[in-house]
């Protein structure tokens, strides 16, 4: 005999888990990013190539998790937060993953070799723009507090502190950026002209890093606001 | 009537198994959805569920389930008519609880989310109107009825909507709600002791004060309800004492030692929905009993004023209990495992919102479904932002499944009827 369940499957399952896991899913993946680069400029490729399998792993598991999320999404929800939301914070989150295959994968396959006067501000620029990422996620990670309290109250305060310092923390990768193109161009004549190119093309990538980071921080400020 | 003094202790015994094969069912399914709550948010462990429901349906059927059953006993059909061919409200009372027995084994089986009141009052109204006649079904009251059953379910949300609300204001969105919890709680505690208290002296203990030869006032009952919720709320501040704060558990979410304290009001909301779900849903396997046995006992006579002996009410509650016994903890099981993502803090707040609607209904006499007033309390608490996610499609359901229910009891009910009348007479 199965059972009068109402009262069980009234109850969906709460998004707010499953998009927290793949923001960690995300967020190692983001973090090899560092490791990557060290390997590259100490010519190591076959660190690379390792380190590069691992971030394809993550990657694709962060889209299994992305899939498996939107299937259990139904119209039919009724969630404290909007649906459209949720999508596009999961979309944004998938795209930090994205963003950091790309990225090592044309390092890769090109074996690009970024010139040595740029190696320190390239690593404080990856190191920051990863930061934005793990800052991303501590909003991400208090969902769940914010449920908790119905998306007001002193949790709001808090989450609010969060989300102003993920957006100083994209300001202070900017800056970083500027510095780095202003370096590239100095030496841009002495380079070859593709190899330029690309790199242009990677500090690109790697701002869009920082830049997806905090427009997540941007729609987590719209589930707070009423 | 010689009839009767033939056939009437068959009838009885009959009536007697029919009642109990519903009250039964009632235990191992309808209580189980009363009380998953409370284990799905880990208030409440299947045993101690078990054990809380056991004790408190018992009180509730016996303590507060007097009104309930004498409407769904004489207030559904009209008496009137019946008094020259009484056999046929003794047959028809055993084709309902027949009929919406087995409707509710289907249904269960199935996986439907019928409502056990409906079955009743649906075959009731089934065999009267199509097995007597249209007049023999007292409409005004089956009106009134129908009514309720929209209004408990949009009531239980209000209240809860409100509980949940003031729960958020005056612990969750501050910034110490562990302390907080503990000075508030005690409040929502009373009001579980008052709500019992009240229902229990203003009717179900009516009758006991009656023989005494006491008359107690509104008031009167007032303050004893007030000095029991005061009671109450002590004895929880005293169990609140003991939770203390666990710094380990908050890495993970910081609200965590929060539920803990919720987690103890939750056992008292669970004793309160409990006891509600029994002053409500025993009626409906005793009420046809309990006409039956006045019928027989009267031989014949409807009208005689005859008062509910004790064993029916006992024969529901013991019914409830062997269905928990039997098959409910298993059924409690699953859905408790089910319904993960319910806090404490959110459970309490669907259970006494559920748990009011229902034994206010009681009191007034009117049958309600225990399930869909719960449902309702829930989207409420859903619509103060509480719950991750509801699934609206189950609503839809609900909603068809009543339409169902009307239609599927009255028929089974009036293919029994003419069997039983066949089979006797």
């Amino acid at each position: 005999m199965a059972f009068n369940n109402a009262i069980s499957n009234i109850f969906g399952v709460s998004p707010i888990r499953p998009l927290q896991n793949h923001m960690s899913e995300v967020i190692k993946c983001v973090s090899l990013l560092e490791m990557f680069f060290s390997a590259t400029f100490d010519d190591n490729w076959d660190a690379a190539d390792a380190l590069f399998d691992e971030i394809k792993v993550s990657e694709q598991l962060a889209d299994d998790l992305k899939k498996e999320f939107r299937i259990h999404m139904p119209k039919s929800l009724f969630m404290p937060v909007s649906r459209g939301d949720l999508l596009s914070i999961l979309s944004q989150q998938d795209t930090i993953a994205n963003l950091t295959k790309d990225i090592c994968g044309i390092i890769l396959g090109r074996k690009m070799a970024i010139p040595k006067q740029l190696h320190s501000d390239f690593l404080a620029f990856a190191q920051g723009a990863t930061e934005t990422c793990v800052k991303a996620q501590k909003a991400i990670n208090e969902l769940d507090e914010l449920l908790e309290t119905g998306f007001a109250g002193a949790e709001v305060k808090f989450v609010q502190k969060l989300i102003t310092e993920l957006a100083t923390q994209e300001q202070k990768v900017d800056k970083k950026e500027r510095k780095l193109r202003k370096k590239l161009f100095n030496i841009e004549a002495d380079l070859q002209p593709v190899n330029v190119m690309f790199m242009y093309n990677t500090i690109d990538q790697i701002g869009e890093l920082a830049d997806t980071a905090e427009q997540i921080g941007n729609h987590v400020e719209l589930l707070l606001a009423k | 009537m010689e009839f009767f003094t033939e056939y009437g202790a068959i009838l009885v015994l009959l009536a007697a198994c029919f009642g109990f094969f519903m009250a039964w069912g009632v235990g191992a399914n309808d209580v189980a959805n009363a009380m998953g709550t409370s284990v799905g948010s880990k208030a409440l462990t299947v045993k101690q569920a078990i054990f809380i429901a056991m004790i408190f349906e018992f009180a509730g059927a016996y303590l507060a389930g007097g009104e309930v059953t004498s409407t769904i006993r004489k207030g559904i059909v009209d008496s009137a008519i019946f008094m020259d061919r009484p056999e046929d409200l003794v047959f028809g009372m055993l084709s309902a609880l027949l009929a919406a027995g087995i409707w509710l084994m289907i249904a269960s089986f199935m996986g439907w989310p019928v409502s056990t009141t409906h079955s009743i009052v649906g075959a009731i109204v089934g065999f009267a109107a199509v097995g007597v006649s249209m007049d023999a079904v007292n409409w005004g009251k089956v009106g009134t009825i129908v009514a309720s059953w929209v209004v408990s379910p949009v009531m239980a949300g209000t209240i809860s909507f409100a509980l949940f609300r003031s729960v958020q204001h005056l612990i969750l969105q501050q910034d110490d709600p562990f302390t907080r919890a503990k000075r508030f709680i005690p409040i929502y505690m009373f009001f579980v002791g008052f709500l019992i208290a009240m229902v229990t002296l203003l009717k179900g203990l009516k009758h006991v004060f009656e023989d005494a030869g006491m008359a107690l006032t509104f008031f009167d009952s007032a303050l004893i309800a007030t000095v029991v919720g005061i009671l109450v709320a002590l004895l929880g501040g005293y169990l609140l004492t003991r939770i203390k704060r666990d710094i380990s558990l908050e890495a993970d979410n910081r609200f965590a030692n929060v539920e803990r304290v919720f987690a103890v009001l939750m056992i008292f909301t669970a004793c309160s929905m409990a006891f509600a779900h029994g002053s409500n849903d025993v009626a409906n396997a005793v009420g046809p009993l309990a006409a039956v046995v006045s019928i027989v006992n009267s031989g014949g006579n409807i009208s005689a004023k005859a008062i509910m002996p004790d064993w029916i009410l006992l024969l529901g509650g013991a019914g409830i209990v062997v269905g928990l016994a039997t098959y409910g903890f298993k059924v409690m099981g699953t859905i408790g495992r089910k319904i993960t993502e319910l806090t404490p803090s959110r459970g309490f707040a669907a259970e006494l919102g559920a748990a009011a609607t229902v034994v206010i209904a009681s009191g007034t006499g009117l049958p309600i479904s225990t399930t869909h007033t719960l449902v309702g309390a829930v989207l409420g608490v859903g619509l103060a932002r509480g719950i991750g996610a509801l699934n609206l499609q189950v609503v839809g359901s609900i909603f068809l499944s009543w339409l169902v229910t009307l239609p599927a009891g009255a028929g089974l009910c009036i293919v029994f009827f003419y069997m039983f009348k066949a089979f006797f007479v």
